[in-house]
């Protein structure tokens, strides 16, 4: 109880002192996290997009599964399976990313990507067969028949992105393991809390914890006004 | 009423030992750090102490602040640790005595082949990490406030040097020994390490060499680098708990030519060279 109150105390006043410290640990945070959920949803939406509108998926025996064990990848398989890509030895190790926020955003990409494309194919797949025939037989090209129907299903397109975000702030052991946890450098919150708590600084490593989860609730929240209007 | 209670439960208990515990081995509880157990040694050289004093040896392995506090508190019989000062101040406080030297293993300054900031052979770790910092060449920090970590910021203060993480060329980890040798081998760095770590993962670290230290501990010059470890049985007057007798049995036991020669031994056939030198008596 004692050490949930001095984390409180310590929360506030890490935030309302705004250690320079920890500012760049939250700037890195959003950094990556939102390059990683850009490049994810410039990429997934798209695809899921396709694959949603079409009658027929294409070897759908195969491809649903796939997509589906996408969406609950292990970060931590991800983070090892990018890090053997850009290690020295691993065929993309000519790039120098590993160690550095590039890495940490293919690997929160790459989490993020099952789960924009699942979701919003799920999504468009429930929507009325009905109204793509309607769309498309007042003369829409593809494009814009493609677009109309995702307005239609708006808020379950921002379903998929808000599952993407919440799946890669949160993740750790990716980040860990392709960024290392740099001080100063690659260091992000979920990182930090872990150090934090090793080192035995539970009220620090709690404090952390309230600031990203005040973050992901702001940026919910932004999700979500975005959404009403 | 209360003592004769005592006297007889104790007489009954004793008859009870007698009858039937001959055979049930005494508990002898070892605080000691993570190093001596994750090396493998206790394994190693315990079952002879167990077998020779019919005991049992509880090993607590946590890290050398924690051991000692153990010790305070009571809740060990024997601690076997390696910081010499706080050491000496557990003894002087009256927690327990006298303290005998057991082993020393030592530490090493790694860094890439290529040696960007010519170190290697050099005579002591302060000269290397006064040159690299000079060079501004990358180093990788342990930063967890580790044993490791604490040698290496005593080396660094008697470099004159006070390291900046935001600097660029000092990378601060937060992470284990093993993650931050990896990352010293990805990416090119110097860092520093224990040998016995260093030697366990060296099949894996193709891109790292010793610059300070050389192939062995007989190659080590410089006194800094060197880690001794030591044993002291804690006061019995802190706790009925405490086995005395046990305890003074381990200190003598551990201190012992064929006790220290079995540590000289330890890790010879895997690694080719001992990762612990016996330092008894000398």
């Amino acid at each position: 109880m004692n050490t949930l109150w001095d984390a409180l105390q310590e929360a506030l006043r890490l935030i309302l002192d705004l250690d320079s410290g920890l500012v760049e640990i939250i700037a890195l945070t959003l950094r990556v996290t939102g390059a990683a959920l850009l490049l994810a949803v410039l990429i997934g939406l798209p695809i899921g997009a396709f694959l949603g509108l079409r009658s027929k998926i294409p070897f759908a025996g195969c491809l649903l599964p796939l997509i589906y064990t996408g969406m609950g990848l292990p970060p931590v398989v991800v983070g090892l399976f990018v890090y053997l890509l850009l290690s020295n030895q691993g065929p993309l190790g000519g790039l120098d990313w590993l160690f550095t926020p590039r890495a940490m955003v293919v690997a929160q990409t790459i989490i993020a990507l099952p789960l924009v494309i699942g979701l919003t194919m799920t999504t468009l797949r429930g929507l009325d067969p009905g109204i793509q025939l309607q769309v498309r037989s007042l003369g829409a090209t593809p494009t814009q028949t493609a677009w109309t129907i995702m307005t239609e299903a708006r808020l379950g397109v921002l379903a998929a992105i808000i599952a993407a975000f919440g799946g890669i702030i949160s993740e750790v052991g990716a980040v860990m393991l392709v960024g290392g946890n740099i001080e100063g450098q690659t260091r992000v919150l979920t990182t930090a809390i872990v150090l934090e708590t090793r080192r035995g600084n539970f009220a620090l490593a709690l404090a952390l914890g309230l600031i990203l989860l005040a973050i992901a609730f702001v940026t919910n929240w932004l999700f979500h006004k975005l959404s009403d209007e | 009423m209360l003592r004769l209670t005592i006297v007889i439960t104790f007489v009954l208990a004793l008859g009870l030992l007698a009858a039937y515990g001959s055979q049930e081995p005494e508990v002898l509880r070892l605080a000691t750090t993570t190093s001596t157990a994750d090396s493998g040694l206790l394994d190693a050289i315990l079952p002879a102490f167990e077998e020779e004093y019919n005991a049992r040896v509880d090993v607590v392995a946590v890290g050398t602040g924690q051991a000692i506090e153990l010790g305070e508190a009571g809740d060990a019989d024997v601690i076997l640790v390696h910081a010499r000062a706080r050491e000496d101040a557990f003894v002087e406080e009256g927690h327990g005595g006298p303290r005998s030297d057991v082993m020393v293993n030592d530490f090493i300054l790694v860094g890439p082949t290529a040696d960007p900031a010519g170190v290697q052979g050099m005579g002591t770790a302060t000269e290397a990490l006064a040159t690299v910092a000079a060079a501004e060449a990358l180093f990788a920090s342990r930063g967890d406030d580790s044993g490791t970590h604490t040698r290496e910021l005593g080396l660094w203060e008697a470099a004159g040097v006070s390291p900046d993480p935001t600097s660029g060329w000092y990378n601060s980890l937060g992470q284990g020994m093993g993650e931050t040798l990896t990352y010293a081998n990805e990416a090119g760095a110097y860092t520093l390490t224990d040998r016995g770590t260093f030697l366990s993962m060296r099949e894996t670290l193709p891109d790292l060499a010793v610059m300070v230290g050389g192939e062995s501990i007989a190659a080590i010059a410089d006194s800094s680098l060197l880690n001794r470890y030591g044993v002291i049985p804690v006061n019995p007057e802190k706790s009925e708990a405490i086995n005395a007798e046990l305890a003074q049995a381990f200190v003598e036991w551990i201190t012992s030519p064929e006790t220290q020669q079995a540590i000289g031994e330890f890790g010879v056939e895997q690694f080719g060279q001992p990762l612990f030198y016996p330092d008894a008596g000398q």
